[in-house]
């Protein structure tokens, strides 16, 4: 059995991909982003994803960044349990009324840089649910927002580039 | 056509799939219960209409006007239409189909009906969001009041009690990269005694959303109440739309639509297979089966355009014609998958620490399964040998002839086992629709009918059956939607969640819960 896994391991090689270029000066390096990262956060970015409301399509994509072609553990990010743990909150989903609360207390939680990042068109203008009895549209009603990625669902790639963008915007402040 | 032991005539509805509707009484509406139970047949779907204006003589008076279920027997769907009396009562189905609760309790919460003699009473999707009187499916579609959401209410939990007992309190946001929702574990040590799920923190007021768009555009909102069925979704609804329209698609839309279907079936199949890996601390298995999924989104991405297929089932067909490069990708992509997955299945097989937390995990016996009505995938796990595709086969399902997955254990590794079967069908199925699609258009006009008129969409999801019903006004009021439900299965195979943990311990909760990979969203609606 530990045969096969190995041969398995071994025939895949490895998939990995460059970071993506967020369009400002030496951001092409990828290595120089990782570099500021871990200067600035202590080692690693840690992130807690909230769901607020979103109909799973982002967090699929979100899940495929942890996938070895985006490996974004190797970019020294890693998803943590609690928000108190967590530099930065991936939101997605426009915010029900019924998750309005439990987004609050997660944003409470959170200690500084206490960066946001909301993912998904739901998260960046209420998307096709807009604002109704049942949610309050987009999460910068609810908690404030460093960067959008619009898309429905974004690429794993945008979503990649809308946290380095949130870390880069937080340093060059 | 009658329903076996029920005396009552039922119209046929044009659609691929056997779908029939009749208005009952009371009486009849428990007749049919016990008909349809006596015979294995199962509750598929149960929601309220819309409100009726027309005899409303003041703001107090407004009721919803009658209520649905759906049933699926041997004979194919039965919609059930049961005019509500002036206190919008109706008895209660749960005791027959204990997976009722919940749809009734929403029901209560949407529309103000009330099931008479139902035990559990309880607010399901409103939590405090709404005033209890105030029912959003009640208000006008055309002048929706300004919302003024009121505080969340807290939940009355059943307590558990006895030496040593204590509870665990999990979510709504949860620790992982999945979707909201509180399960209240009642513990003793590392032993489950009891699960209660509090659902809904994801209500979007889809339901009332859908009156608000135009009928043919409002496939988009159908799919995405559950990102990850989303084809499942649209096309589910572009199946009621055309149902109601006496639309036929052409031959090849209807091949595309089953291609897009088996691969959001693979998709998803692929993560899951890979999740459970990694809930057992075996990461190689994510690794692995997520790489094959993203080179399958990317194949998915190259053919249709979009990763995870939205927006690609529209009313009349399909929004475009396969890429002749996407084809051919989408067809490697099916050869390289199929030898790793079988790899990777000898590789589960022989891992004895993998199979030591995945036998006899979160078990679901048969009788249980049937009894609490267990369904789609989840249910084939149990013994419960139902799938749309084999059981009213259409285009071209008929001539691909689906083999049915399935195994009687019930537990975690028979859950993993049905999704390693399903997916080397699924991409036996795309290879042949591959090579043996038919050439011709893809669309055809969907034209809206001048009367009122209702029709229903069955599909065999991923992760089980999604049914569509819909109902448009005529010409006269701009052909608006007056109601359109959208079920998922996650309905029925929730409350069995509860019952799969006991006696399993605490630790063992995330990998039984990955093993039905409920949607959140879809239910919550």
């Amino acid at each position: 059995m530990i045969w096969k896994v190995v041969r398995q391991i071994a025939r895949v090689g490895i998939p990995t991909e460059a970071a993506p270029d967020i369009g400002e000066q030496n951001q092409s390096e990828p290595s120089r982003i990782h570099a500021e990262l871990l200067s600035i956060l202590g080692n690693a970015l840690a992130i807690r994803e909230v769901d607020a409301g979103s109909c799973n399509g982002c967090e699929m994509e979100i899940n495929a960044l942890g996938n070895p072609y985006y490996n974004i553990g190797g970019l020294g990010i890693k998803f943590v349990a609690s928000p108190r743990h967590a530099d930065l909150l991936l939101v997605t989903g426009p915010v029900s009324r019924n998750m309005e609360m439990a987004l609050k207390r997660t944003y409470e939680a959170t200690p500084e840089p206490k960066l946001v990042v909301a993912v998904g068109d739901c998260a960046c203008n209420g998307g096709i649910f807009g604002e109704t009895y049942a949610t309050c549209g987009r999460v910068d009603k609810v908690i404030p927002v460093d960067v959008t990625v619009p898309g429905c669902p974004p690429e794993p790639i945008a979503i990649l580039r809308g946290i380095l963008q949130a870390v880069r915007r937080r340093i060059s402040a | 056509m009658k329903m076996a032991g029920l005396d009552l005539e039922f119209a046929a509805l044009p659609a691929p799939v056997p779908v029939w509707f009749g208005q009952v009484t009371a009486a009849q509406w428990l007749e049919a219960a016990s008909a349809v139970h006596a015979q294995g047949g199962r509750l598929v779907a149960l929601w309220a209409s819309g409100a009726m204006y027309s005899e409303a003589t003041g703001p107090d008076n407004i009721r919803a006007r009658a209520l649905f279920v759906a049933y699926a027997t041997r004979d194919g769907l039965f919609w059930l239409e049961l005019p509500l009396p002036a206190d919008a009562s109706y008895p209660d189905l749960s005791a027959l189909f204990p997976a009722a609760s919940r749809m009734q309790r929403a029901a209560a919460d949407l529309s103000g009906v009330v099931a008479d003699g139902a035990k559990d009473q309880r607010p399901w999707l409103n939590h405090g969001a709404w005033a209890a009187d105030d029912h959003p499916l009640l208000q006008d579609p055309q002048a929706l009041p300004v919302p003024t959401p009121g505080a969340l209410h807290d939940y009355p939990f059943v307590r558990v009690e006895g030496e040593g007992v204590h509870e665990i309190a999990v979510g709504p946001v949860h620790a992982g990269i999945i979707e909201p929702g509180h399960f209240r574990f009642s513990v003793v040590g590392e032993k489950l005694l009891r699960l209660e799920q509090r659902l809904g923190y994801t209500h979007k007021g889809i339901e009332q959303r859908m009156t608000q768009l135009p009928a043919l555009d409002a496939y988009r909102l159908a799919g995405r109440v559950s990102g990850d069925s989303t084809v499942a979704y649209a096309w589910a609804y572009g199946m009621a739309l055309e149902s109601i329209c006496q639309t036929q698609v052409t031959p090849r839309a209807a091949w595309l639509r089953a291609l897009l279907l088996e691969c959001e079936r693979v998709a998803n199949h692929l993560g899951d297979l890979g999740a459970l890996g990694n809930d057992v601390a075996f990461a190689f298995a994510l690794a692995q089966f997520s790489r094959l999924r993203e080179d399958w989104l990317r194949a998915c991405k190259a053919a249709f355009g979009h990763r995870l297929m939205m927006d690609c089932v529209v009313p009349g067909g399909v929004q475009a014609d396969i890429s002749a490069a996407g084809q051919t990708q989408l067809m490697s992509c099916c050869d390289a998958v199929l030898i790793d997955v079988k790899k990777l299945f000898d590789v589960f097989e022989a891992h004895a620490g993998l199979q030591d937390r995945f036998i006899t995990t979160g078990r679901v016996l048969p009788e249980l399964a049937a009894q609490l009505g267990l369904t789609g995938l989840a249910g084939r796990a149990s013994a419960q040998a139902r799938d749309l595709r084999c059981d009213h086969p259409f285009t071209p399902y008929d001539q691909l002839r689906v083999v049915m997955a399935g195994h009687t254990r019930g537990d975690v590794g028979a859950r993993a086992l049905v999704r390693f079967q399903e997916l080397l069908e699924s991409i036996r199925l795309i290879e042949r629709i591959l090579r043996e699609m038919p050439e011709g258009p893809v669309h055809t006009d969907v034209v809206l009918p001048d009367q009122p008129s209702r029709g229903i969409g069955w599909i065999e999801g991923w992760r089980g059956e999604i049914v569509v019903a819909l109902e448009l006004a005529g010409a006269d009021q701009g052909h608006r939607i007056t109601r359109c439900h959208l079920h998922d299965p996650s309905w029925q195979n929730w409350p069995v969640l509860e019952h799969a943990i006991m006696k399993d311990i605490v630790a063992d909760f995330p990998l039984i819960n990955k093993s039905f990979n409920l949607s959140y969203s879809g239910q919550d609606l």
